[in-house]
């Protein structure tokens, strides 16, 4: 990330580049906050064994659809209430932090590595190449991202891993043609000439040249994508069609949870409540990367 | 015009086959044979299956099967539900009104609440109504909207008990659809209180459905104005002396709507999508639910059927924002 921010902020020569990128960041707000839960959210994630004051699995058939304790009839053994199997939501919860963030990681990795090299490639390359690989993303645009993506899972059988595989296929438009356009940009400038004139292979000149100047927009992008690839992941284990049960994935926590909306709101509430808070986060750091990274955004 | 218009078009055609070659090969791709799938947990003797791979011509090449395919669905026909042996194209037709109706009234609900927030956020750019709109706009666009479904019908219909929790019909009501539209069938039939009825059912889900594409419309209407509220002829305006009410309205607003158009005519892919959760968290016998069903009950042809026919709709839907993008705005028409 250093790397990137010298590159795009090269011109401004005394304070450290990190240190200018974080004065342009910290100016907004929202994103200083939304930065401040994601590390949250991680620490929670990484040390969900230590946290977590029980197993998500674990049923406590004494305490079943048991309210939060400061409801009436709650109980301080457990925070946010147990489900409908007597486990505690908290802990589930907690658990499912490691799955939400796990499920944004390797979806943006992939996608962003996979739309990165397509995206180079075909921006550098042109030709028949460009036009195959142009259209075969138009047709993947064509179509909304949560039906292709139950496609796909209805294709290779629902799962965690394939839904994994489904969003990240859905969102690799984005990250190709987004990298696409900054190579076509980029291509025409002096230091790239220079490049090829001193003898930089095709290899070299896609790679060590144009794509780490590319890469401003591509962490906006993916910090956005995280977002993304979480609701996705979600909505598909809410339809069941991700994560399986007993799984404590968010969504899939408020898959059956539509039966006991009438008795036990923490049931409803909470999971969702988790996914909105880290979605938000997510999209408020990344709107505020785009002030600080995007140069035309500055002042 | 006419030039432009032909452009436009012949963009169609391509993402068209793309997406029938998309659908094409889902029916390969799945694991397992197509024959064995059809005939379920009975079984098939080897006679009969090389007789229904010949019937549903899979012992053709694959590009036969694909000329055959397209052929198909040129004529309209999608083949037919393993489940129900009736059309695709029937079924899909039969519950795409209810569809419609939701997203309408969706996208009419995101207009009438994102259009004036992000005007009015626009011009009062950095006060705490602004912040306010922007806030719940970036929520909106974070958020879940299978829970905030469920959340919606934790409040209103569980706690207030004002609306309806699912369907689209109090079962009181016996009505002819005609049309599939229910308001329109409710307000056609006699029976009184049917409209109400139908119209309470349809605000919770139309919140929902609309919740995503307002808090998109709020922040390009206010991001739109903010950029047309900087222009020379804005300052004209106010120089001559016209009111401020009639600068937004008429300079500024007018001009700021060309991209706000184009986003609100590509939620339409966003509305599909949304549907799908919309419609299973509230019930509603839409395409949406239809779809996500038939993909539990493994009915391939429903869900290739379903895939193509929803990819068409959006493929036309974008031409038909691309082509009234370039009647708004002519520098588009004649610089592509």
């Amino acid at each position: 990330m250093s790397e990137t921010t010298a590159i795009t902020q090269g011109n401004a020569a005394p304070p450290h580049p990190l240190k200018e990128f974080w004065k342009y960041f910290s100016e907004n707000k929202g994103a200083v906050i939304g930065l401040y839960f994601i590390i949250f959210a991680i620490i929670v994630a990484v040390f969900a064994n230590i946290l977590a004051p029980y197993s998500p699995f674990e049923q406590y058939r004494d305490a079943i659809l048991q309210p939060p304790i400061w409801m009436h009839g709650g109980s301080s053994k457990f925070f946010l209430g147990t489900d409908d199997v007597g486990r505690d939501i908290l802990s589930r919860l907690i658990y499912g932090s490691r799955l939400s963030l796990f499920v944004g990681v390797i979806v943006v990795t992939i996608s962003l590595a996979a739309g990165m090299i397509l995206g180079v490639t075909s921006g550098y390359l042109g030709g028949y190449y460009e036009v195959i690989v142009m259209r075969a993303m138009d047709i993947i645009l064509a179509l909304p991202s949560l039906l292709l993506a139950l496609a796909i899972v209805a294709i290779l059988g629902p799962s965690l891993k394939n839904a994994i595989i489904a969003i990240a296929i859905v969102v690799l438009p984005h990250y190709v043609r987004l990298t696409r356009a900054s190579v076509m940009a980029e291509k025409s400038k002096d230091y790239v000439t220079a490049s090829k004139v001193c003898g930089s292979g095709p290899f070299r000149m896609m790679f060590a040249v144009l794509l780490p100047n590319c890469m401003a927009p591509l962490i906006v992008q993916a910090t956005l994508g995280f977002s993304n690839a979480i609701l996705d992941a979600a909505a598909l284990g809410f339809l069941g069609m991700g994560a399986q049960p007993p799984t404590p994935e968010w969504g899939a926590m408020l898959a059956n949870a539509l039966q006991f909306i009438q008795r036990a709101w923490w049931v409803v509430t909470f999971p969702g409540l988790a996914i909105l808070l880290t979605v938000l986060a997510f999209n408020l750091a990344g709107d505020g990367l785009r002030d600080a990274l995007d140069p035309k955004m500055k002042r | 015009m006419i030039h432009f218009f032909l452009k436009r078009f012949s963009h169609v055609f391509p993402a068209f086959i793309g997406v029938t070659l998309l659908t094409f090969s889902l029916i390969h791709l799945i694991p397992g044979d197509p024959v064995e799938l059809r005939a379920g947990e009975r079984g098939i003797d080897p006679a009969r299956h090389a007789a229904m791979k010949a019937e549903m011509g899979l012992d053709k090449p694959l590009y036969v099967q694909y000329f055959r395919y397209i052929g198909g669905v040129l004529k309209g026909d999608l083949g037919k539900s393993f489940v129900t042996k009736k059309p695709i194209l029937e079924e899909f037709f039969t519950l795409f009104p209810a569809t419609l109706e939701l997203s309408i009234c969706a996208m009419i609900f995101a207009v009438l609440v994102g259009l004036p927030a992000g005007v009015i956020a626009g011009v009062k750019r950095g006060t705490v109504f602004d912040h306010t709109v922007m806030g719940a706009s970036l929520t909106g666009y974070s958020m879940p909207i299978f829970w905030w479904g469920l959340l919606m019908i934790l409040f209103f219909s569980v706690h207030l008990g004002w609306t309806p929790v699912s369907g689209r019909l109090s079962a009181l009501f016996w009505i002819d659809t005609d049309t599939g539209f229910m308001l329109i069938d409710t307000l056609r039939s006699s029976e009184p209180g049917a409209f109400k009825s139908a119209v309470s059912h349809l605000i919770l889900p139309s919140i929902v459905l609309g919740t995503i594409p307002l808090a998109v419309i709020a922040r390009m209407t206010r991001s739109s104005m903010l950029e047309v509220l900087k222009e020379d002829y804005v300052r004209t305006a106010k120089a001559k002396g016209l009111s401020s009410w009639r600068v937004i309205m008429v300079h500024a607003l007018r001009n700021a709507m060309i991209p706000v158009i184009t986003v609100i005519g590509l939620q339409t892919g966003v509305l599909m999508a949304g549907a799908i959760l919309t419609e299973t968290i509230f019930a509603w016998p839409g395409v949406g639910k239809w779809i996500l069903e038939s993909i539990n009950r493994r009915d391939y042809p429903a869900i290739q059927g379903g895939i193509l026919i929803i990819a068409t709709i959006i493929i036309f839907v974008n031409l038909g924002v691309d082509i009234l993008y370039g009647i708004i705005n002519p520098r588009i028409r004649y610089t592509s």
